[in-house]
């Protein structure tokens, strides 16, 4: 509940909006943790480099040097990552990533005649064993930076912010996007918001893979040429809330507007993981709603060259021919 | 309609494309009558926009008949005989209402981009690449021109298109250059590339008060050109060009340089193979031998004029010079529309004749031709024009 008061209090213009504590184990805990991790990865990568061939006999597996020296380079970036970042969770993820694929090596190599079955078994229980310690240790450097692999979120939400000036005054764009049956012409998600009272409006949006997400919301806090605040009504199917604020911009060139919103991704932070991965980053998504919003209020209009000619159509023709 | 379309590395054809229709309100569709290749074309012809898909209509200096206009356009009438900038901008952002057009906030689609590549994005352009929005270009039978109440200006006068067509880019964009170097009476500038633009540039330098202008090129044509410009002239082949010019101002060095060459300058020295060497392995996206240059021989308290198009990231730029001896650095893509009536009128009033540097008219089917003579400098190649019917 406290996290939800932080949006939905004024202070969308601080920049620091993520006040980050670490919920389980002290900094100081996970930094050991962290440290030894880091370590870790740099004494195994450097045997890994410096002796392949006594590493590769001591688990069992044919002798591979260029293999096992390239599995050491990335071991050591991940450990010198791991060490000198202050906010080393994507590299702590790049470790889970490299078990991963240690443990996919390890099973190509049990199928092979020349290695060692038991030394093989031995070597990916050990391996399983550290990718359980890497794992706990991503997750909760994740959770206290806010950050999973560049994902901005705070308590299982994905979270975002962006700014834009917008040449117009503050009362024309604070009406504009009150109405909110506006909404959609440019966030691209929202397919349509309709009005059911003064406080409560019915929300449609297109999900993941065209899935059809509706949810009700309530305007919470409502400040004339100021502020809008929104919440999704407890029980949504999406659970959101965003916050809007209008502000002149200095010398009188137009507004400053400032947009912050967070939700709770329908397929879970993983889903809206696989959707960055894809080019679909919530907070770009964010910036280019608001940059629409800019485009219309001030032109009119929201440029575009969807349904332009180009040579494309008629190459794929062509290339039809050369077959 | 027929277009020329990007094929790839230096590969254009002209294609049969769907004709452009309106989609925004302030749209118009103009029929081209007009249309030249640009030396930054040559960028994209030359494969050094990696933002360039197979396909892409080229061209962002051409001009036309309007054919058909949105519902938001209000002077713009059928038949109007029009130029249209290369630079889109809308007149409503802040940057436009300052006069800054190339620095539009709202043209550019792609604008996330360039934000990328570059901090900021600039303005949306014709038909250059989709870093700057993926617009299709004017080198077609017919082009869409967006936000056209700012972007098409009328040409009503009984000047021919020869006279007028580069009003849309290398004219503004020399002129810009010669004005970003506060000439005052009695300076001296050098300028280096004697193409189009800095053909532009020296004209545009005595034109605001320059007692000498000192071209630097090796094409005998191009010399000659600045030569008849006004011009003094150095060949980089054969001669040291900081030597040159420190001799012919009496070791002072020329009071602003312009760089009217930009990311693929030539040179003969190891430089040159050095930033071949690094551009092929994409450890540099730009070879600034002109600019490295230019600011080298700018004279203490000098101002650098760079109108020649950078795209990315360059090497060894003598950063400690320009600190060390208060050299200003002043560049931009052109603010086209600031200019397109000043200079109008300079060709109404005789001043300058605009088509003295075209050397080639051709079909529009002739287009792979054009790109090749033009990109080889062959057949004393310096301006290819060409014509739709």
């Amino acid at each position: 509940m406290a996290l939800q008061e932080a949006v939905l209090e004024p202070g969308v213009r601080d920049f620091d909006i993520q006040p980050h504590r670490p919920r389980r184990g002290t900094v100081a805990e996970n930094d050991s943790m962290n440290r030894a991790l880091g370590w870790f990865s740099v004494g195994l990568g450097l045997t890994q480099l410096v002796a392949p061939r006594e590493l590769a006999r001591f688990i069992g597996i044919p002798d591979q040097p260029f293999l096992l020296r390239f599995l050491g380079m990335r071991e050591i970036s991940s450990g010198i990552g791991i060490l000198t970042k202050k906010e080393p969770s994507n590299w702590l993820w790049s470790r889970v990533a490299g078990d991963v694929m240690d443990l996919a090596l390890l099973g190509i190599a049990l199928k092979s005649d020349e290695s060692n079955r038991n030394k093989v078994l031995m070597a990916a229980a050990g391996v399983a064993g550290v990718t359980a310690l890497d794992w706990m240790a991503s997750r909760q450097s994740s959770e206290a930076s806010g950050r999973i692999l560049g994902l901005k979120t705070r308590d299982g939400m994905i979270a975002g912010r962006t700014a834009m000036t917008i040449n117009r005054d503050r009362a024309e764009l604070y009406r504009f996007w009150r109405d909110l049956e506006n909404l959609p012409r440019f966030m691209n998600q929202i397919q349509s918001v309709h009005r059911r009272d003064e406080r409560i409006s019915r929300w449609v949006a297109k999900g993941p893979a065209g899935v059809r997400l509706e949810w009700d919301a309530e305007t919470v806090d409502d400040r004339p040429g100021e502020r809008i605040s929104w919440r999704s009504l407890p029980g949504s199917r999406v659970e959101n809330r965003g916050a809007v604020e209008f502000e002149d911009a200095p010398g009188g060139e137009g507004t400053e507007v400032r947009l912050r919103m967070e939700y709770r991704p329908p397929a879970g932070v993983a889903g809206a993981l696989v959707a960055k991965l894809i080019g679909q980053e919530p907070e770009q998504q964010m910036r280019e709603d608001l940059r629409r919003f800019k485009r219309l209020m001030e032109t009119g209009e929201i440029p575009t060259t969807d349904g332009q000619p180009s040579g494309r159509s008629m190459m794929r023709r062509d290339r039809k021919y050369e077959r | 309609m027929k277009a020329v379309c990007w094929q790839g590395k230096k590969k254009v054809s002209v294609e049969r494309v769907p004709d452009p229709r309106i989609l925004n309100p302030r749209d118009a569709i103009v029929r081209v009558t007009s249309t030249a290749i640009c030396g930054s074309d040559l960028h994209l012809y030359n494969g050094f926009n990696p933002a360039m898909m197979r396909g892409d209509i080229l061209g962002h200096e051409f001009m036309g008949e309007v054919v058909e206009v949105g519902s938001g356009i209000r002077d713009l009438r059928v038949g109007d005989r029009v130029i249209v900038p290369f630079a889109i901008a809308c007149g409503n952002c802040l940057n436009c209402q300052e006069s800054l057009f190339s620095l539009c906030e709202n043209s550019n689609p792609n604008a996330w981009m360039a934000e990328k590549l570059w901090g900021y994005s600039s303005c949306g352009m014709f038909g250059y690449s989709h870093l700057t929005g993926g617009y299709a270009g004017g080198q077609a039978e017919y082009v869409r021109v967006p936000f056209a109440d700012v972007g098409a200006f009328r040409v009503e006068n009984g000047l021919s298109d020869d006279q007028v067509l580069f009003l849309t880019d290398i004219f503004p964009t020399g002129y810009m250059a010669a004005e970003n170097c506060d000439i005052k009476a009695g300076q001296t500038i050098a300028v280096w590339g004697a193409g189009p633009v800095g053909l532009f540039s020296i004209k545009s330098a005595f034109l605001l008060g320059a007692e000498r202008v000192i071209a630097i090129d090796r094409f005998p044509e191009r010399l000659r050109l600045a030569r008849e410009a006004g011009a003094e002239t150095l060949n980089y082949e054969e001669c040291d060009i900081r030597e040159g010019l420190d001799y012919l101002t009496a070791g002072r060095g020329p009071d602003a340089c312009i760089d009217a060459v930009g990311l693929e300058a030539h040179g003969d020295s190891i430089q040159y193979a050095y930033d071949r060497a690094k551009q092929a392995l994409s450890m540099e996206t730009d070879r600034p031998i002109a600019l490295r240059e230019a600011i080298l021989c700018c004279r203490n308290g000098g101002i650098v004029s760079v109108p020649g198009v950078y795209a990315g990231f360059l090497d060894k730029i003598p950063f400690g010079s320009v600190m060390n001896r208060s050299l200003a650095i002043r560049t931009g893509q052109t603010h086209v529309h600031r200019y397109v009536q000043p200079l109008l009128k300079h060709i109404e009033d005789g001043d300058i004749d605009p088509s003295f540097l075209i050397t080639h008219h051709l079909s529009l089917d002739d287009a792979a031709a054009g790109y090749d003579i033009f990109s080889n400098k062959q057949d004393g190649c310096v301006k290819v024009v060409m014509h739709p019917n």
